[in-house]
């Protein structure tokens, strides 16, 4: 947070957290601490993911059996819980990611007119 | 429970973990601070405001967790929060419990009446099997005519029944363990027993393959004989028991509470059952083979796989074929037909209505009760709109809000129906001694746990009716106009002025329902009551005797009119000589106005002279046997030819006496004096009709015109002996008087059943009086909790537009003019709600026109004299809040 400066963050749209942690553990197994640091790597410092979020979505996506959760003790000896992807999962955020390049496509094509209207 | 606990456990468990990864998180990311360079103490706190409120977080990831669970966990919270704020408004919840527990308390009571009677199951295995046949005269309007022995002979052959068994209901004479007692018999074919699938609780039950004509000399007792005659001996098989002077042996007793099937109170509580092949002795060969009805009905079981109305169509076919092979039995015109009762509706019949009536009627009082409740609640909401408008602008969702309330409303009905129903466990005792004895299984009532599971579906039920208003109100709450209200606080929404408006109506339109038909029952009430009876029914008491009929008629010491005569001679001589004792008269048990059991063999199939068998004219007549004195001792008054008189015996001329509707009917233009008729079929002699009486109400309050002819009982044998007794004396008493005196003559005659003939009379009202009061009380509550229901609302417009009140009466307004001005208000609520009220009652009153009597069911002085009660009551309820609204003091009101 320190970091970045707060005008620069997007809000999340209601739905997407799902398929953003679902694509963040496309990469392996990781913690919850660890997929947020992920989200926020990867979208260049600009997602930040709030705990109060996240873990909500975790809890949804394990209800919805897209993803399995289990106790493993980390390299520096701690217990922690990994979440990995279920088929299920993978199936899911394929259809997310489909939808979603329809969205942005559509988006992009509302807010970049084609150049050659440009006067 | 050990489910819930399990799932207690599980929830904590997850709980624990998602905690724990949580703290590991945290971890993790101070960590990682201290790992960039921040000192430990400092990357700690960071990392905790980063993370924010950890409770919050576990809070809402927990909800995601699958539905039940939550929802369990969040219903208690519902719970304790609704508990609190019931508590904080104590009058309100109070009166807002009594109101419901009133409600939910009469449902449930009259709910267990239903239960027991129409909704139980018969006690008998399979009882849905079981039937009542009856044959009809569909051509004369009879019903229930009776039934032959061929005629039960052609059913057991029909292939439609596993068994068929007459039942023919008798008073009979017991001697042997005691001195002599009237005991109630039942004549049963063999099979009874197996039919109904019923097993005694000691010995056997007959033998159902026996073919022995006449009796075989097996009874089976009741319990409560067996207690009251043998002391519950347990070496009871096998006992000798006297029955009419025939000797019986007992082989079975059956189980404590069971009861023949039937829809007559004295069938239900036979004590004895004998077994009979109806034919063979005592009945001679032309009473065995001969079509005419012997017996009342049977009962039988229908064979597996049938249904009722496949069993009905191939008895039709039955009765088809045999109105074909015997014409002379059953004439074309009489529309013989044999009709199957579902067993249910034979026994409970009678009072399906009524008790009907009754559920239809308080479930109008609840719907009011529940009105009323939800106007309280609205008010309430009303008040607490800024607690609503506050809790939905720090984040409550409307629908967590809406639920909540929801929650609030049936804590508050379960807080009703679990009072309603404490009170009526408390009260039971006593309120099951007010439900009239006739009711059939009235011992089967009892608060079982289909009568506490229909209290609580009722109670949930009405805690969301009467919730749903307030509760959808708080999703239309203007958060920000709410919240902007200064001062004394919100004022209702348009809204919930409009939704309580319409309660209002809603509530006085049910009311002026239920008061209306509560007013047609008591006008018919007082119709049948007061209907004049055309005889004189004061200071009569009428004690019963009766002879014994033995199986072997060499036995029969009254076997002929002659030697029945004189005993009836001697009780008339003794009795008169009673002090106190006016006059004296016997006759059969039809004499007994109103209250004759129906066993009685009263109904006659008349022949008349000179007209075919297979004539056009129907044959069923409802006959007596009386001495002289009858028609003179109950005020019965002779129009025309003469009574019967002392010289009229076995050896003069048969005579008869008839009611004007018998002349009106059978002769119709004709005289009927000196007209020949046969009272039965085996009658040799011509009987003539000597006189004509007039029609007084002796067989049916509801009619006098019904066809009655009384034959001498000096010339007509009568079994079953009424005494009547015209004078000033005690019941009781009278009744061991004749014992001593009857038992003089022949101490093996039973003597019961004194009873005046005025309670007689009342009696046969105890249903409908009992359902006249209950409908009664229902109806004054209703009124009661609608006026209430109007005053609330007029009262808080009252309160509500104090100023404006307050502003016209400064500026001039009489005090008059506001007085009308409220008033005004009420009585369009009270109008509209009995135009709508009005609609309800004319549906109401046609559905329930056969119940009524010598009243239309659009009785205008009802309706008038009940709608006025009404509005005078409704709106006596608005002026003392107008008044209030008129004295308000302008200075008071307007600095408020």
């Amino acid at each position: 947070m320190s970091n970045s400066p707060p005008t620069s963050r997007i809000e999340l749209l209601q739905g997407t957290l799902d398929f953003i942690v679902l694509q963040a553990l496309r990469w392996g197994p990781c913690h919850g601490y660890g997929i947020a640091q992920l989200i926020r790597a990867q979208s260049n410092q600009a997602l930040q993911v709030e705990t109060g979020s996240l873990y909500p979505a975790l809890q949804r996506l394990l209800r919805q059996r897209a993803v399995a959760a289990e106790w493993t003790v980390s390299e520096n000896k701690r217990r922690i819980r990994v979440y990995r992807l279920t088929p299920k999962g993978r199936e899911m955020l394929a259809t997310e990611r489909s939808k979603w390049e329809q969205l942005s496509r559509a988006i992009a094509g509302l807010m970049l007119p084609p150049a050659a209207e440009e006067p | 429970m050990r489910f819930l606990e399990l799932f207690a456990r599980r929830r904590a468990r997850r709980t624990d973990e998602l905690a724990e990864e949580l703290r590991t998180h945290l971890e993790l990311a101070a960590a990682d601070r201290v790992a960039r360079g921040e000192s430990p103490t400092e990357a700690a706190a960071n990392a905790r405001r980063e993370f924010g409120n950890s409770g919050l977080v576990l809070d809402i990831s927990r909800d995601q967790w699958s539905g039940f669970g939550n929802w369990l966990e969040r219903l208690g919270q519902d719970v304790r929060i609704a508990l609190r704020v019931l508590r904080r408004t104590p009058g309100f919840s109070t009166v807002a419990i009594l109101t419901i527990a009133l409600g939910i308390g009469a449902t449930t009571a009259i709910f267990s009446v239903v239960n027991a009677t129409l909704l139980h199951p018969l006690p008998y295995p399979r009882a849905g099997q079981l039937v009542r046949i009856e044959d009809d005269l569909a051509g004369t309007g009879s019903r229930a005519v009776g039934m032959s022995t061929p005629e039960w002979r052609d059913l057991q052959r029909s292939g439609v029944f596993e068994a068929v068994s007459p039942a023919w209901f008798d008073d009979n004479n017991m001697t042997g363990p005691a001195r002599a007692q009237r005991v109630g018999l039942l004549i049963v074919a063999p099979n009874y027993f197996a039919m109904l699938r019923v097993k005694p609780q000691i010995g056997a039950t007959f033998d159902s393959a026996d073919a022995t004509p006449g009796f075989n000399g097996q009874a089976v007792i009741s319990d409560g004989l067996w207690e009251r005659a043998f002391g519950r001996d347990p070496a009871i098989h096998g006992r000798f028991v006297q029955l009419d002077s025939d000797s019986y042996h007992i082989v079975g007793v059956m189980p404590r509470g069971f009861q023949a099937p039937s829809a007559t109170r004295q069938e239900r509580a036979t004590e004895v059952w004998v077994a009979f092949g109806f034919s063979g002795a005592p009945l001679d060969q032309v009473s065995s083979q001969s079509r005419t009805p012997l017996f009342p009905g049977a009962f039988a079981r229908i064979r597996d796989g049938l249904t009722l109305a496949e069993a009905q169509r191939r008895v039709d076919a039955l009765a088809h074929a045999l109105r074909r092979q015997f014409p002379v039995d059953y004439p074309a015109a009489s529309g013989w037909r044999i009709r199957l009762v579902p067993l249910r509706e034979h026994v409970v019949g009678d009072v399906r209505s009524p008790l009907l009536l009754l559920m239809a009627a308080v479930g109008l009082l609840l719907l009011i009760a529940c009105a009323n409740v939800a106007n309280l609640l609205l008010a309430r909401a009303t008040a607490r709109g800024r607690e609503m408008a506050v809790r939905q602008a720090i984040g409550g969702s409307p629908s967590r809000l809406v639920r909540q309330l929801l929650t609030e409303s049936v804590t508050l009905s379960s807080l009703g129906g679990l009072t309603g129903v404490a009170l009526l466990l408390a009260g039971q005792r006593f309120l099951i001694r007010l439900v009239p004895a006739g009711v059939p299984m009235l011992s089967g009532i009892s608060i079982d746990w289909m009568v506490l599971l229909f209290a609580c579906v009722a109670s949930a039920a009405a805690g969301i009716v009467f919730g749903l208003a307030p509760a959808m109100d708080v999703r239309r709450i203007d958060v920000t106009r709410m919240l902007k209200v200064e001062g004394r606080g919100a004022t209702g929404t348009r809204q919930q002025k409009r939704t309580r408006r319409l309660l209002v109506v809603g509530e006085l339109a049910l009311s002026l329902v239920l008061m209306i038909s509560a007013g047609l029952l008591v006008r018919s009430f007082q119709s049948l009551a007061n209907a004049p009876l055309g005889f004189d029914a004061r200071n009569v008491t009428i004690v019963h005797t009766r002879l014994p009929y033995p199986n072997d008629s060499t036995e029969d010491l009254y076997g002929t009119v002659g030697a029945e005569a004189p005993f009836v001679r001697e009780v008339t001589r003794r009795a008169m000589a009673i002090p106190g004792v006016e006059s004296a008269a016997l006759g059969s048990g039809a004499a007994v106005p109103l209250d004759h059991p129906e066993q009685d063999q009263n109904a006659l199939r008349v022949r008349f002279d000179g007209r075919p068998l297979d004539g056009q004219v129907p044959t069923v007549v409802t006959g007596s046997q009386v001495t002289p004195a009858y028609f003179h001792l109950l005020g019965l008054t002779l129009l025309r030819g003469r009574l019967f008189s002392d010289f009229d015996t076995d050896e003069s001329p048969q005579v008869a006496v008839i009611n004007q509707a018998m002349a009106r009917a059978y002769w119709p233009g004709q005289d009927a004096l000196g007209k020949r008729l046969k009272l039965s079929r085996r009658d040799t002699a011509w009987t003539t009709v000597v006189g004509i009486i007039a029609d007084a109400r002796t067989e049916s309050l509801a009619s006098p015109a019904i066809p009655l002819v009384y034959a001498s009982l000096y010339q007509r044998q009568g079994k079953h002996l009424a005494i009547f007794l015209r004078g000033h004396f005690e019941t009781a008493a009278m009744e061991k008087r004749i014992r001593n005196e009857v038992q003089t003559i022949n101490p093996a005659l039973p003597v019961f059943g004194a009873e005046t003939l005025d309670d007689a009379i009342s009696g046969s009202l105890a249903v409908r009086r009992f359902s006249m009061r209950v409908i009664e009380l229902f109806a004054v509550t209703a009124l009661l909790l609608a006026s209430l229901g109007i005053y609330g609302v007029i009262a808080y417009t009252v309160s509500e537009r104090t100023q404006e009140i307050g502003v016209r009466v400064a500026l001039g307004a009489a005090r008059a003019d506001i007085l009308r001005m409220i008033l005004a208000q009420g009585a369009a609520l009270v109008g509209a709600g009995v135009a709508i009220g009005l609609i309800g009652a004319v549906i109401a009153a046609r559905a329930m026109a056969g119940m009524l009597f010598g009243v239309s069911p659009i009785d205008l002085a009802t309706f008038a004299v009940v709608t006025t009660v009404l509005a005078v009551v409704a709106l006596a309820g608005c002026v003392v809040p107008a008044r209030r609204a008129m004295r308000a003091d302008p200075v008071v009101a307007l600095r408020g």
